[in-house]
């Protein structure tokens, strides 16, 4: 499986750790359900079958995370783009 | 069986010796193992796995069950072995298996009379009871008389390699499909590779002698081939069999120099290919399939195109009368070859009332007895070997006999569509050449040629052509296609015939693993019928063949004894790998020491000089202590060395902390969001102990931060977790708060550290340092963090920091440094006998002190469960703030650490011992926490623990139970703090 890592072109998966669900936000720990809404956070993950948006560390390159739409099904992998506002 | 005179493609001009079980031969450049036996006369190769009942040669190639032999000896010994695809080499080395103590008589035959024991399910029904029957019986008895060849002993000497290629078009076989996709993808300029598992490129070009053009198979196939190789963009791997279809990528295993005796200097066996590919065309052929009849697996009775291969290629008669039984035109074809060859063929046995005209027409002029609408019902053979002598036939329901020493038979041809299955794909059914073909096909794939069904030499041709031009154009190739010359065409009819009812004797449908048509019989009786059960309760296409030859069959009986289609049968999945793969390959280089990576400390020729003791920890290989002659243990060494610390000064490499800069106007910001306590208030010049969190409450890692300016931080953290923080803090930064402008680096490998402990380490330190630079208790106070230089303008980072609870400094020089700053500190300090110290007597100090280390962080504790819940700020949020304090985490009963002492001071602590309360049953309801590091202390005399134990601090002074099942002990400790020296940290701040 190769990623199009958006600095260093298509590498092999080997070069990348994998991290999962890129949908998630942190949530606000001052909001009063913060307890619950972290636990959510932490624990509870959808399991799609098809498209997924999932992070994945290029630790053997530019150590960017990137945010990659793989296909759960085939392993196609759609794109991938850099974490938000990463410079 | 001998060489015929004139025809094949070996190379008669290079003579080869080899040798087999013992006995000396003779065979020729281009021959296999096998077609070498069959020349020779030898037709007994080995013993059936379960009866040990004699078999000989099946096929001419990879789907081979029955010759499997022992390759080579000693430590390059290579069980299981197929002669067929074994390229003959000068001075090979064979042995025969699974006999004793012969070939010809073997003792273990007698499983034969046990057969009825041994069938369908024999391993749940046989092996159930008595219990005690396992250990005396089945497994030494059973286990031994079963089985195949046997592994090599020693460590294999040879190298395996793993390399990677890229290419827009993989073919994959090299047949006449696949030569006609290289060509045409080749010619119009992509990067293609040819790879074909044969070492000879061809296919069936080579065994059938169809005419192409002007000029026979081989001469095409020879001259193509020359054209691919001349073209730059083309390469052509034989000996490469791809073995698997992965994520755009396929794996291949190349045979570098397993035709060798032993390989070349500095030249690997074999090569673990990756291929990354944009296309792939699999023209991988079809495998002819075995009818199944009473003593079908007789010494002589092989596959129909085996013979002819056997005949055209290799030039070899593969008896003196040959029959033929079949229910296809190709077996006649086949027939037809063996007799223009030289061969004797006497009859050509087919179950079919009628055949094509012009195959009865052809027989006759040959002078070939063809009988149609005829069954062979079973086999005779010789007393010793078994070799066939004749055959009991059935024409019309009248019996018969016929004298041969050789049956080739055919059951029609199953596509070879494994590769195709590798994504999850079903193949399909096709009524009209009874063979299934590839059904779902991974994406970048396409099948051409006999892989697909398409059976006639012209349109194989034509369609790997097709496919070669369409895959180039896809990727922006203007393709133009080759010219196909016409072909000689032969009828491919065909009517599916699966096994000879009332047949006598044991009809194999899997000969490798020894499989009745019988046994699919009583699989069915007792409802393992679905084909996965049906296969895992009989271990049809279980064997290292994978069933090439059986599946289909094995199916298809299944399919009339339910009464339903082959297509609602179906077939069991086929995964990676499609051939036998190596362990050795797939390991390459990382075996033994080169498993993974070793790292050296800056100071690791300094500590080897001084003779120490190195231990693993993760990658890094670390001094363990430095033993001095004469010292009777480790235990005497480590002693020593504590000693030394606390009473003058040691010095230890710490480089394998990780190091992270920080640096940007928001590191502090950041810091303390990361980190459960301030930071942003740390002044320039000073350093923090800080304990991180994972979002779900427990504690992640620990170590010391220095604020070396206004923007620039430094960070350490514990060897092993030194890349799991970094991915954190890159993860922290770039996803969740990327408005924070804070940059990274790890300089982990830039900077050498060096510990220096004990009461004499500040005039150590003093001695090194450049002139003016100040380490007075002023200039440089605990937990002080300066950039100076030392040893005459290296530039250095001086920390105050102890982890042993002594005075100490650590000590930072850029990496290269590292050797010569250790020199310089064991110079600085030989008058007060600085003592080079391990990371054992670092262990001691640190729980004589009552600081945690990796047994503490073991990824299940809370900062409140190691006494840190006073350092968590509460005037912020940082990660795992919210979490921690949930019910479970904050439980105020939750184990915590505290220090532990032996009542009896002679008893030596052992982590792992869970704690008890005096007189409570030793039992889970009842288990307090347990001991988690114990280290003797030279300080104190005895052994001293550090553990996690329910309300600890609130116990200090009581006794309980330390309970080790494991090691037997169960003796009382007292609960105390766990400063086991210098509670109020005097030493430090001296």
């Amino acid at each position: 499986m190769r990623i199009p890592c958006p600095y260093c072109g298509a590498r092999d998966a080997s070069e990348f750790a994998y991290l999962g669900d890129a949908t998630l936000t942190r949530p606000d720990p001052a909001a009063p359900d913060a307890a619950d809404a972290f636990h959510d956070y932490v624990y509870l993950r959808d399991n799609p079958a098809g498209a997924h948006s999932e992070w994945w560390y290029h630790s053997g390159g530019c150590r960017r995370w990137l945010k990659v739409t793989r296909d759960t099904t085939s392993h196609a992998i759609a794109g991938a783009e850099l974490a938000g506002g990463a410079k | 069986m001998s060489r015929l005179p004139s025809s094949g493609l070996v190379d008669r001009t290079r003579p080869l010796n080899f040798s087999f079980d013992g006995k000396n031969y003779r065979g020729f450049a281009g021959d296999t193992l096998a077609s070498a036996l069959l020349a020779n006369q030898v037709r007994l190769v080995g013993r059936s796995f379960k009866y040990h009942r004699p078999r000989g040669i099946l096929t001419a190639g990879p789907e081979e069950p029955n010759a499997l032999v022992e390759l080579r000896s000693g430590a390059r010994r290579e069980p299981n072995t197929r002669a067929t695809v074994a390229e003959l080499y000068d001075g090979l080395d064979a042995t025969s298996q699974n006999r004793w103590p012969s070939l010809a008589l073997d003792a273990l035959s007698l499983n034969g009379l046990v057969a009825p024991f041994l069938g369908a399910g024999f391993y749940y029904k046989t092996f159930m009871w008595p219990a005690s029957f396992w250990e005396k019986l089945y497994e030494p008895v059973i286990r031994r008389a079963a089985g195949l060849g046997r592994a090599a002993e020693g460590e294999d000497p040879d190298h395996y390699e793993k390399a990677n290629a890229f290419c827009d078009v993989l073919v994959i076989g090299a047949g006449p499909a696949g030569l006609m996709a290289a060509l045409a993808a080749g010619r119009a300029g992509a990067r293609v590779i040819l790879a074909d598992e044969d070492f000879l490129a061809g296919g069936r070009l080579n065994s059938d002698v169809a005419r192409i053009g002007d000029e026979p198979g081989p001469a095409f196939a020879a001259r193509t081939v020359a054209e691919l190789a001349s073209l730059p963009n083309v390469r052509i791997m034989t000996r490469t069999s791809v073995f698997g279809v992965y994520d755009g990528e396929y794996g291949a295993v190349e045979r570098v120099s397993d035709h060798l005796a032993t390989p070349a200097p500095f030249q690997p066996r074999q090569l673990l290919w990756k291929i990354t590919a944009k296309r792939a065309i699999l023209c991988a052929g079809a495998t002819e399939r075995p009818i199944v009849f009473g003593g079908n697996d007789r010494p002589g009775v092989m596959l129909a195109g085996a013979a002819r291969s056997y005949a055209n290629r290799y030039g070899v008669a593969v008896g003196k009368s040959v029959a033929f039984f079949a229910n296809n035109d190709s077996a006649w074809t086949s027939a037809f070859d063996l007799k223009a060859a030289g061969v004797n063929v006497t009859t050509l046995i087919d179950i079919r009332r009628e055949v094509a005209p012009v195959l009865a027409a052809r027989a006759k002029a040959l002078g070939i007895d063809a009988r149609t609408d005829t069954q062979v019902t079973g086999t005779t053979g010789q007393p010793i070997g078994g070799g066939l002598t004749g055959l009991a036939i059935r024409t019309a329901g009248h019996g018969g006999r016929i004298a041969a020493d050789t049956l080739a038979m055919s059951g029609g041809w199953s596509p070879s569509v494994h590769l195709t299955c590798h994504h999850g794909g079903k193949p399909v059914w096709r009524d009209d050449i009874a063979a299934f073909v590839p059904g779902g096909i991974p994406p970048g794939m396409t099948v051409a040629g006999a892989a697909r069904g398409t059976y006639g030499l012209g349109d194989i041709l034509a369609e790997g052509a097709r496919q070669g031009g369409e895959a180039a154009g896809d990727l922006g190739f203007a393709a133009s296609l080759p010219a196909l010359p016409p072909t000689e065409e032969t009828p491919a009819g065909i009517t599916a015939f699966w096994h000879v009812q009332g047949s006598k004797g044991p009809a194999f449908v899997d000969q490798q693993n020894d499989v009745t048509a019988k046994d699919l019989g009583i699989a069915f009786k007792e409802g393992f019928r679905a084909v996965e059960l049906m296969k895992r309760y009989t271990t049809l296409g279980m064997a290292t063949d994978q069933g090439r030859t059986s599946n289909v069959n094995g199916l298809a009986i299944m399919a009339e004894l339910t009464g339903a289609s082959i297509m609602e049968t179906g077939t069991t999945i086929f995964r990676p790998p499609y051939t036998p793969v190596s362990l050795g390959v797939l390991g390459g280089h990382h075996r033994g020491k080169d498993f993974r990576p070793t790292r050296l400390t800056p100071t690791h020729a300094w500590a080897a000089e001084r003779g120490a003791v190195f231990i693993e920890t993760g990658p890094w290989l670390r001094a363990q202590y430095f033993p001095k002659a004469g010292e009777a243990d480790w235990l005497t060494t480590v002693n020593r060395e504590v000693k030394a610390v606390r009473a003058s000064v040691g010095l230890i490499d710490v480089s394998t902390f990780g190091k992270i800069d920080l640096q940007g106007p928001d590191v502090g910001a950041f810091l303390d969001r990361v980190y459960i306590n301030t930071f942003s208030t740390l002044a320039v010049g000073k350093a923090r102990y800080g304990v991180m969190l994972r979002e779900d409450g427990i504690v992640m890692d620990d170590g010391t931060t220095a604020r070396l300016g206004p923007e620039h931080y430094v960070m350490t953290t514990t060897t092993a977790n030194a890349a799991k923080v970094y991915q954190h803090l890159e993860f922290c930064l770039q996803v969740l708060w990327p408005e924070l402008d804070v940059t990274l680096a790890s300089v982990s490998e830039q900077w050498a550290q060096i510990a220096i402990a004990g009461p004499r380490s500040r005039e150590v330190l003093a001695r090194v340092v450049d002139a003016g630079v100040d380490v007075s208790n002023e200039g440089l106070p605990f937990m002080g963090a300066v950039e100076r230089t030392v040893m005459g303008g290296v530039k250095a980072r001086l920390f105050r920091l102890s982890f042993s609870g002594e005075l100490g400094y650590e000590i930072a020089v850029p990496a290269r440094q590292g050797e010569a700053l250790a020199r310089a500190l064991m110079a600085a300090g030989e008058e007060f006998g600085i003592t080079p110290y391990g990371i054992e007597a670092l262990g001691v100090m640190r729980i004589e002190k009552g600081h945690v280390s990796g047994n503490e962080l073991s990824g299940q504790t809370s900062a409140g469960d190691l006494g840190f819940g006073k350092m968590a700020s509460t005037k912020k949020d940082y990660i795992g703030r919210v979490l921690a304090a949930r019910p479970g985490i904050a439980d105020p009963e939750r184990p915590c650490l505290i220090g532990f002492k032996p009542v009896d001071p002679s008893q030596r602590l052992r982590a792992g011992a869970h704690f008890l309360k005096l007189g409570a049953p030793a039992d889970m309801a009842h288990d307090e926490g347990y001991m988690t590091s114990v280290a003797h202390s030279p300080h104190l005399g005895h052994w001293i623990g550090l553990g996690l134990l329910k309300n600890g601090p609130q116990r200090i002074g009581e006794r309980v139970r330390a309970y080790d099942p494991v090691r037997g002990n169960d003796f009382e400790v007292e609960v105390c703090s766990p400063g086991f020296i210098d509670p109020n940290g005097e030493r430090l701040r001296g």
